[in-house]
Formats: structure tokens, C-alpha cells, sequence
């Protein structure tokens, strides 16, 4: 993944709480094998019904709990795809979140106040390294776990860096610590 | 210290600071090939072919096609066919469509004993949280972490809080674990358990069958919960026992299970009490889990709601379900009834709508399907007569999968058609453009085929 430092320029509102993965890319497009080219049908069925209207920005302001349900990961693949770099809401959903900074879609928790100063300010400019979100309202701090912040500044991929520690991981296994539960090659 | 049992799986399974040993990977048709391709682009094998086992679930039809490449949905038959190219690349076995072991995969799992107390199971779909019934530590990932589940059989994860919900007393008669389950959701919401591994425990949850404790960590998700946990106990063990994965030292094993209970005096960073003779059948009227009510109360009005972004999203809820606030439930009418899904297609669970819909008739203005949540499950019920009930009242008897509940097989409502599913998602959408849907139990749906509108169970005989 490329690294992720910065990020500025305009914000798109998305004004609901509790969007679930199934409007962020509905099943139909599950079927394709491959990772990219979801952009298009991003909120395939709220869009074309009109219901709401997005333009592709940097940035994305929207509700809490955002992402909830599937674990689909072709949720983040679509909004990065549209062209959106970070998404700033009041809280996500836990997978959806981990699945963000997995391809360097930046999650940023910012309370309800500030997402929605940040909605109306129409700019922003988030600092990874900072780990702040300013716009014309003022600079509002948010949080990233260290690593991952490490891994986003860094565009590092996570298999990488946890092969580095495949002694570790052989060393589990000889200990007999990995020997829990079935062989499934013997079912 | 005492330790609660997510403290005892965690510390067993951490081979370094945040990263997670994983005992077993379940995989399945659509959120894998990503994965393998990574895999092949970095010239990277799988770590334990020996700790993953795979499925075709999601997009497989349930009319009958006996192999992958029979599938008439192109997208799909590729995806399937992927998916048995990818296994035997990277030796995991796999039982795709034709197999006896086919079903979905949180079906499976427990059915063939791979899923055992004291593991951690993972797999690309949120419905992991499934075999947490078991006492594992069990959730869903996204495909970048299938992939690095498969190259590390490790995952990379951030300790999450622990919620403890003790439900006391018992369940009324008619009142099921999908009950007690969309009960809890209603109270909490549906990011009530955002960042937690929820342990349920208490005499309700003690009593319940594996399948009716399957069901309640199943929807631990739909809480937002990370994972969702039940001590194993004797009604654990017994399940496993003989089944083709059972450990070959069984008492040795039940031994080390009978460990992980959360010790006496464990605290948890969150707790719950919930009076379980207090929950009546439920009914969700909305577009998410969290919406929902006991079926004797009526759709509510959004306009009694406190914060207005509950009452914007009850307003969107309500006019995309098509209700009226003050119906009452009991007068809302489905045309289809789904009964399904890795939350209730267990034998238990048909033998339970078999038992309402025996004798009877589906109403005439009601298309109502079975889908067993496995191959093994469909020849149990067989075996007993159970698809002969069905087909006699009106039900059509289809083969295993995921089907209507994500839709993404030929099984999907249209627009506008409203559906008792007893599936774990009523999201816009969900089951079909424009469908709606309404989450209840077994025995809701059944009754609800039969009358054609929501009936309280308990007043039904």
C-alpha cells in the first residue's frame, strides 16, 4: 500500500448514522474476483435512487457506527476506489475499521461536533503523523494506534512485517502451544 | 488474578505483543480470491493448510446443481470454481457444491467438530462470532486479513474490551435465543458492543442447546461486538463428542476445556444484566437489528423518539419498510417467509418450525422457503421426515447455502416484497433490492407462513 501522510482538500457529507456495508457495496458486486474497479458502485442503489448525492473528494464526513455488519472488505476497496483517502465519522464498526488501514483508507474518529464542524467547514486537512483534523473550525485531535500509524506513515504491508517475526511464530508452534484443535487435512 | 475467559484464550494464543495465533481458518467463495492472489503475487504460500478448511456457501444456488461448473450464474460459477483452484494450489481442503460436507461454513464447523472450546477460529465473514459458542475466541476479518491469516496463520489484532451480559432467570414458552439475542440488540443497539468480546452467561444461557447458543453469538455482531462467547459445559462437550474432528483423547481434552471458564471474581471493563423471563418473541419493524419490538407492541412512532438522529433514521426506516407508526405487528403481512441462514438452519431449528407447521397450510398469499444450513442437515431432516412436512404445508425444500439471507444467489425478494426471515440482517436491501425484511425465530416465520401475518407464538397452537 502507498504511504499515507496528509491528506486535504474537500469533504463529503454523508449525514447517517449506522451505515452498513450492505448500502456501501451491495452483494451483487461481491461476485468479481478481483480488488479493483469497485468506485463505481459505491452506494450503488442510494445513488441511483437519488437519495444521496457524493462527490468523490479526498475526504468523507459521515455518521457514527459507519460500516457496520459484512465484513466485506470490498467496502473500503469501493470508497477508495471512488476516490476517497480518509473517512471521518464519530465511531466505525470494528471490522470495517481494521479493514480501512489494511489498504491505507485512513479512519478518523473525530466526536459528533467536530465531524459535523468539519462537514460544514467543506475542507480539511488531516495530519497522520499529527493525528489532527484542521479546518476552517479549528484543529481537532484524534487517535491511531501506534502501529498502525507506523504502518500508514510507512505504506507498509502487515504480512511483511510479521514475516520479519516468523521465528517468534515457529517458535509457538514448536512449543506445542499451536497444537489446539483439529487437523483438517485429516477430516 | 482471576481472568475472564477472552483473557484466558487471548493469553494462549499471543505469540508476541498483539499478534493472535490462529488454531483454525475457515474460507469461503467471496471474500477469498483477493486473497490468494496476494498470495501468488508475492510468491508466498499457506502456512497450515492442516489449520484451514474451505466452503461454497454465499453464492451457491440452492435448486439442485450438483457441481460448480453446472452453476448457470456465470459470476458465481467463476468465483465457486476459483475458490476449488485456489484449494487445491495451496493443498486446503475444500467441500464445494456436490460434496456431503457443502453448507455454511459457521454450519459446518461445528457439525464436523473442527470447532472446538479453548480455539481461535477466524474467517472472512462477520458470522464468525458463531463458533464463540463453543468457548473460543471466534470473529470475522476482511480479505487483507485472510490473506495474512493464510501466509502467518497469525492474525494481527488489538485487545478488545470485555462485556459480560448475565441473563437470569429462564425463557417463557415460545420465546427462543433469537429472541433473547434481537432482545439485547433492541437494548444496546447496534454499536452497543463496538470493541468488545461479549461473554453471555447465566442460568438462560446455561440452559440453552449448542444450536440456540450458536444463534445468540451468531448476532453477537449485529451489536457490533467483536466476539461473542459462552463458557463451555457439559451441553458443549456432549457436542462434540464423536463428531469426525473430536479430539482422539477426549477426556484429556474435556479436562483442558473445563479450564476456561472466566474465573470467579474476573471483572469485566463492561456489564449487563438482563431479566431473560422478561423477553417475548421480537419483531424487528426497521433497517437495522436494533429496530425491533416485541411482537405484541406496535411499529413505533419516530416522532417519541428522543434524539433526532434516532427519529431521521426511524422516518428513512419506516418509509422504506412501507408500515405505519401504531400498526400493530401482529397485522403486518409477509409475502415471504425465509427460513435459513448461519443464525437458525440448524436441524434443531426446523425441527422447531416443523413442529408449528405440521398439519397446516401456508396462507395463499405466502411464498415460503427452507434452506438447510447444510447438506448434512438437509439428509437429518430428510431422514426424519421433516422436508415431507414442509412440502406437504407449502414450503418449498431447497438445497444448502447462505440464499436469501445476502441474496447473492438466484434467491432474492423483489421489489417491495416483505419477508419474516429468520436471518440475522433486515438491512435496505439486504435480501433483494427494495425487499424488506423482518427478523424473528423459527417458530415466528413458521407461524407467520401459516397466517399469513406475525402471530405472538405463545397464544398459537
Amino acid at each position: 500500500m502507498r504511504p499515507v501522510d496528509v491528506i486535504e482538500g474537500k469533504v463529503s457529507v454523508l449525514d447517517r448514522a449506522d451505515v452498513d456495508t450492505d448500502q456501501i457495496i451491495p452483494k451483487q458486486f461481491l461476485k468479481r474476483v478481483e480488488r479493483t474497479g469497485f468506485g463505481e458502485f459505491l452506494f450503488y442503489d442510494w445513488i441511483r435512487d437519488g437519495e444521496i448525492e457524493l462527490e468523490p473528494n479526498p475526504i468523507l464526513v459521515t455518521g457514527r457506527n459507519f460500516g457496520c455488519g459484512s465484513s466485506r472488505e470490498h467496502a473500503p476497496w469501493a470508497l477508495e476506489d471512488f476516490g476517497f483517502q480518509a473517512i471521518v465519522a464519530p465511531s466505525f464498526a470494528d471490522i470495517f475499521y481494521s479493514n480501512c488501514t489494511k489498504i491505507g483508507l485512513l479512519p478518523a474518529i473525530l466526536d459528533e461536533e467536530h465531524c459535523r464542524a468539519v462537514a460544514e467547514a467543506g475542507e480539511a486537512r488531516i495530519d497522520v503523523d499529527d493525528e489532527t483534523v484542521t479546518c476552517a473550525a479549528g484543529v481537532f485531535e484524534f487517535a491511531v494506534e501506534p502501529d498502525v500509524k507506523h504502518r500508514l506513515l510507512n505504506g507498509l504491508d502487515d504480512i511483511g512485517i510479521t514475516l520479519e517475526n516468523a521465528g517468534a511464530i515457529d517458535s509457538f508452534e514448536q512449543s506445542g502451544a499451536a497444537d489446539r484443535g483439529p487437523v483438517t487435512t485429516a477430516l | 488474578m482471576p481472568q475472564t475467559m477472552f483473557d484466558k484464550l487471548w493469553d494462549a494464543h499471543e505469540v508476541s505483543d498483539g499478534l493472535i495465533y490462529i488454531d483454525l481458518h475457515l474460507v469461503h467463495e467471496v471474500t477469498s480470491p483477493q486473497a490468494f492472489d496476494g498470495l501468488r503475487m508475492a510468491g508466498r504460500q499457506v502456512r497450515r493448510p492442516d489449520k484451514t478448511l474451505a466452503t461454497a456457501d454465499h453464492n451457491v444456488p440452492t435448486d439442485g446443481t450438483k457441481a460448480a461448473r453446472l452453476i448457470a450464474d456465470e459470476l458465481s460459477r467463476i468465483q465457486v470454481e476459483t475458490l476449488e483452484r485456489n484449494c487445491e494450489e495451496f493443498g486446503i481442503p475444500v467441500y464445494s457444491l456436490g460434496s456431503e460436507r457443502q453448507g455454511i461454513v459457521h454450519v459446518i464447523g461445528p457439525e464436523l467438530g473442527v470447532t472446538q472450546p479453548g480455539m481461535t477460529i477466524v474467517c472472512g465473514d462477520s458470522h464468525t462470532s458463531t463458533h464463540g459458542a463453543f468457548g473460543s475466541l471466534a470473529f470475522g476479518i476482511g480479505t487483507s486479513e485472510v490473506e495474512h491469516v493464510l501466509a502467518t496463520q497469525c492474525l494481527v489484532q488489538k485487545r478488545p474490551k470485555t462485556m459480560r451480559i448475565v441473563y437470569g432467570g429462564e425463557l417463557g414458552a415460545g420465546v427462543t435465543p433469537k429472541d433473547l439475542i434481537l432482545a439485547t440488540i433492541g437494548r444496546l443497539g447496534t454499536g452497543g458492543m463496538v470493541g468488545h468480546a461479549v461473554e453471555y452467561a447465566g442460568p438462560a444461557i446455561e440452559a440453552l442447546s449448542m444450536p440456540g447458543r450458536m444463534t445468540v453469538c451468531n448476532m453477537t455482531i449485529e451489536g457490533g461486538g467483536r466476539a461473542g462467547m459462552i463458557a463451555p459445559d457439559e451441553t458443549t462437550f456432549e457436542w462434540v463428542r464423536g463428531r469426525p474432528s473430536a479430539p482422539a483423547d477426549f477426556d484429556a481434552a474435556v479436562e483442558r476445556w473445563r479450564q476456561l471458564r472466566s474465573d470467579d471474581g474476573a471483572s469485566f471493563d463492561t456489564e449487563v444484566e438482563v431479566d431473560a423471563a422478561n423477553i417475548s418473541p421480537m419483531v424487528t419493524w426497521g433497517t437495522n437489528p436494533g429496530m425491533v419490538v416485541e411482537v405484541t407492541d406496535s411499529v413505533p412512532d419516530p416522532a417519541a423518539m428522543d434524539s433526532p438522529a434516532d427519529r431521521e433514521a426511524a422516518e428513512r426506516a419506516l418509509a422504506y419498510m412501507d408500515l405505519k407508526p401504531g400498526t400493530p405487528m401482529t397485522e403486518v403481512a409477509p409475502e415471504r417467509v425465509f427460513i435459513g441462514s448461519c443464525t437458525n438452519s440448524r436441524i434443531e431449528d426446523l425441527r422447531e418450525a416443523a413442529e408449528i407447521v405440521d398439519g397446516r397450510k401456508v396462507a395463499g398469499s405466502v411464498r415460503a422457503m427452507v434452506v438447510p444450513g447444510s447438506q448434512r442437515v438437509k439428509a437429518d431432516a430428510e431422514a426424519e421426515g421433516l422436508d415431507e412436512v414442509f412440502r406437504a404445508a407449502g414450503f418449498e425444500w431447497r438445497e444448502a447455502g447462505c440464499s436469501m439471507c445476502l441474496g447473492m444467489n438466484p434467491d432474492i425478494l423483489i421489489e417491495g416484497e416483505r419477508c419474516a426471515s429468520t436471518s440475522n440482517r433486515n438491512f435496505e436491501g439486504r435480501q433483494g433490492k427494495g425487499g424488506r425484511t423482518h427478523l424473528v425465530s423459527p417458530k415466528m416465520a413458521a407461524a407467520a407462513a401459516i397466517e399469513g401475518h406475525f402471530v405472538d407464538i405463545r397464544d398459537w397452537s
